[in-house]
């Protein structure tokens, strides 16, 4: 990691040319902070140990984190929005929630 | 650090005297709980196999536990009418030494009268278990496995990594360590070829984490559950780089499937994804399924980690829970045995935490109780699987 490019120290970048920072602890929305020297601000609350974006990430782009492709953008993201379901998706097997209209694996109508 | 353990008269040895109490069918559970209850605190555990068709993987599985180093002496509860081989089970444990008996409820009377004839040959066995001889242990005679469960997204930065640093210091010494669920190690498959002890056993790692995406995709859900979702995990392939960090660096030696005990000390994946066509439903429906597993594979002892917090142990093998969110530590301090995620609070070193489960891995093995044993967890679960040997290519290379 470049060490000239300043990150605050309550984010985690685990590998240089990752597109993924995350929260080291609770963060608040609205809270600007620098992540491999640029100033990102946050559009929603980061809980501990989940993602936000602190570049532009087009939709299409392949999202590293510790160097591993662990899957893929569905909609352009911006710096400091949110990183999970609603923006990531696997490349293998979609991920199950327990939201409202998701089919029970298995199910079919 | 020499461990004091129980020396099985086949040679192996053991660092809890259990009295297994094991139903053959479901319909003998209530009858092997009522008779392990009372006896619970005094090292009597219940397992068992809950279906009443014959199938190959749960008889070895239960073989295999009925005679783990662990376990000193098996009463098994059979109905009567199942179609689990019985007869073949009671002949193996008897050949390995052990104490045993076969009550079957049909014959023995009914309900009260099994409960009271195995009650009394508990008591008295676990007073003659009291004279088991004990034996010098050394660290390369110790089988460790792995697990996570209720992961996080701080379990991959905290807890597993620290779990994987245990196991380099405990494959440096020779011992073996085991690590699993090949459906959580989805999109690792490439990095993980790259640490085979030989070219054919990547290319087996490889094919072996292939077949466990095509049985999941089947299926329609991979091994990510909701909870890992609002804990921060997005894909599997996130998931799967969390419980990567549990094998550590070492060189990986051989892939092994339920039931097989590793030969040499050093690091092994155990394929726990059926082989054949989808069948039988979820490879493992929930995380005690892989603890019996790694059990039956020979570990004394099991490094279980987790992020949102569960509370599980296990019945015949002590669980150390390696807590990796520090936020879950503080709300479940009782069931946890290490603050992994001080880690992420810069209050400790990987190293650190490293270094400490290691230690534990040896105070427990040496007679320490967990936090999941002194609460009384003894979760078991067995199902349906099927599998295929293992190919040449699986094990390590003579050279």
């Amino acid at each position: 990691m470049n060490a000239t490019l300043e990150t605050d120290p309550r984010v985690l970048l685990l590998a240089p040319g990752d597109n993924v920072a995350i929260a080291r602890r609770d963060i608040a929305q609205g809270t600007t902070l620098q992540v491999q020297g640029r100033s990102v601000t946050l559009h929603e609350r980061v809980l501990t140990g989940h993602k936000f974006a602190f570049r532009p990430i087009a939709k299409g782009e392949r999202i590293l984190k510790y160097s591993a492709p662990i899957g893929v953008a569905t909609t352009d993201i911006a710096p400091g929005d949110p990183m999970h379901l609603h923006n990531v998706a696997s490349d293998y097997i979609p991920t199950y929630t327990l939201d409202a209209g998701h089919e029970f694996p298995g199910e079919s109508h | 650090m020499t461990i004091n353990a129980y020396l099985r008269t086949d040679g192996r040895k053991g660092i809890r005297n259990i009295v297994a109490v094991a139903y053959l069918v479901e319909c003998a559970h209530h009858v092997s709980r009522e008779i392990t209850y009372p006896f619970r605190e005094r090292g009597a555990h219940l397992i068992g196999f809950p279906g009443c068709f014959p199938n190959a993987y749960s008889y070895r599985m239960m073989e295999q536990l009925c005679t783990h180093p662990n376990v000193g002496a098996v009463l098994l509860i059979s109905l009567g009418c199942e179609g689990f081989n019985k007869g073949k089970l009671l002949e193996t444990i008897r050949a390995s030494g052990r104490p045993t008996k076969l009550l079957v409820i049909q014959e023995t009377g009914g309900t009260r009268s099994t409960i009271a004839e195995g009650q009394a040959w508990v008591e008295q066995t676990l007073a003659q278990l009291e004279h088991t001889p004990r034996a010098p242990m050394e660290i390369d005679e110790l089988i460790v496995g792995t697990i996570c469960g209720g992961s996080d997204a701080t379990s991959g930065l905290t807890a597993n990594p620290a779990m994987g640093r245990a196991f380099d210091f405990l494959v440096e010494q020779n011992a073996v360590c085991i690590f699993e669920e090949t459906g959580e190690l989805i999109g690792m498959e490439h990095w993980m070829a790259q640490r085979a002890q030989h070219p054919a056993l990547g290319e087996e790692i490889v094919k072996t984490v292939a077949k466990a995406a095509k049985y999941y995709a089947t299926y329609g859900h991979a091994s990510i559950g909701p909870g890992n979702a609002d804990g921060g995990l997005t894909t599997i392939e996130e998931k799967s780089l969390g419980a990567y960090a549990k094998s550590g660096q070492s060189t990986i030696s051989g892939i092994i499937k339920p039931g097989d005990v590793p030969v040499g000390g050093g690091l092994y994946l155990l394929d726990v994804v059926p082989d054949g066509e989808p069948r039988f439903g979820f490879p493992n429906i929930s995380d005690n399924a892989e603890i019996a597993e790694l059990i039956a594979c020979g570990s004394h002892v099991i490094l279980f980690s987790t992020g949102r917090g569960s509370v599980v142990g296990s019945a015949l093998a002590p669980v150390i829970k390696v807590c990796a969110n520090p936020e879950t530590y503080r709300r479940l301090k009782d069931d946890m045995d290490v603050d992994a995620g001080r880690i992420l609070e810069g209050r400790a070193s990987l190293d650190d935490v490293g270094r400490e489960i290691h230690d534990l891995v040896l105070r427990v093995a040496n007679g320490e109780q967990t936090r999941s044993e002194a609460l009384g967890h003894q979760e078991f679960i067995l199902t349906y699987k099927s599998f295929e040997p293992l190919g040449p290519a699986c094990f390590p290379s003579a050279a």
